[in-house]
């Protein structure tokens, strides 16, 4: 292997143990940072909801910040779903902002004072998880509506007779590759993000190690760069959150509806 | 060849399908506009279509972002 440059992208990753709770037979229990910035989201989460809940008439500012994201999930679920979409229009709202706040709180620079941000959607545990309950709800939802005929699903309306030993295997494989897709995309998109950022920021540390011309030539363009790329990480951050919560809506679109 | 070259110049492969998903985003978005300037009264309603779209070229950017990064860890 090549120099490694002093700074590892891959460090930031790294889920450090805060202390220790439980034992699960061998398995240690412990409090992780990964779940002290969940805990932290889903309390963020939890007073930027309260705030906006006052039903006033004439909404202020927060309410209809939170209107705002409540109507742009719940006009996602009705142009997707139609009107049977409305009771599962709670869950898809929280994964999303859970995931948006999640992906949004990593991008924070709080390092500046201190602090690690930490950006949990950044592994494939828990973005896995959260893409195994989209689809189990996907799954009980469809074998409860529509019992055995859910198998319809995976032969599409108008399939030649003759191509039915082919249409029904290409589609069992496209809806069991789901979950996969959904995690693969959220946790990949943010580790690559973050990996960018701090390889640029690997430039400007080594360029200034080098000497102070190669830092001043090296780090101002690169300083540049990464005000931009953090600018499109935030949009990225906003894009798969939405991403994750409109598959989501489609595919439970798929088991209500079937095709 | 060591196996260890072989995993970095793998890596350097895997990574031209991230540039490929370049041009499936720009194309997917590019055509997006293309006909949302010629009918943008139905450009609104066509958004969910555009995302969708945006994310099938994506993942199989990321795919790839993903078997460079394995390759280039293993390497490392």
């Amino acid at each position: 292997m090549a120099d490694q440059g002093k700074v590892d992208p891959m460090h930031q990753f790294e889920v450090q143990k805060m202390f220790d709770m439980f034992h699960v037979g061998n398995h240690e229990v412990a409090f992780t940072t990964s779940a002290m910035w969940m805990v932290i989201a889903g309390l963020l989460l939890w007073v930027f909801m309260i705030g906006g809940m006052k039903r006033q008439l004439v909404p202020g500012r927060w309410q209809v910040a939170v209107e705002g994201f409540t109507g742009f999930i719940s006009g996602m679920m009705n142009a997707n779903i139609g009107p049977e979409g409305r009771k599962y229009t709670p869950y898809v709202f929280s994964l999303f902002m859970f995931i948006l706040m999640l992906n949004v709180l990593g991008l924070m620079p709080i390092g500046l004072f201190g602090a690690h941000p930490f950006t949990v959607t950044s592994h494939f545990t828990i973005t896995g998880v959260l893409a195994i309950l989209s689809f189990a709800i996907v799954l009980i939802v469809g074998f409860w509506r529509h019992g055995l005929h859910f198998f319809s699903l995976f032969v599409p309306h108008g399939t030649p007779i003759w191509l039915m030993w082919l249409i029904p295997v290409i589609e069992l494989v496209s809806f069991l590759v789901r979950p996969f897709s959904l995690a693969l995309r959220l946790f990949v998109a943010m580790t690559a993000g973050h990996v960018l950022m701090k390889v640029f920021a690997s430039f400007i540390i080594d360029g200034l190690a080098a000497s102070p011309a190669i830092g001043i030539g090296v780090g101002i363009p690169a300083m540049a760069l990464m005000v931009g790329i953090s600018g499109l990480e935030l949009l990225v951050a906003g894009i798969q959150a939405y991403v994750f919560a409109l598959l989501t809506s489609l595919y439970l679109n798929d088991a209500i509806n079937l095709h | 060849m060591d196996v260890q070259a072989a995993s970095l110049i793998g890596a350097g492969l895997a990574a031209i399908g991230a540039g490929m998903a370049a041009i499936g985003v720009g194309n997917v978005f590019g055509s997006f506009l293309e006909s949302a300037l010629r009918n943008p009264a139905a450009a609104d309603g066509q958004q969910g279509r555009l995302f969708i779209g945006f994310a099938a070229a994506e993942l199989l950017g990321l795919l790839s972002f993903l078997i460079a990064i394995l390759l280039y860890l293993k390497a490392a």
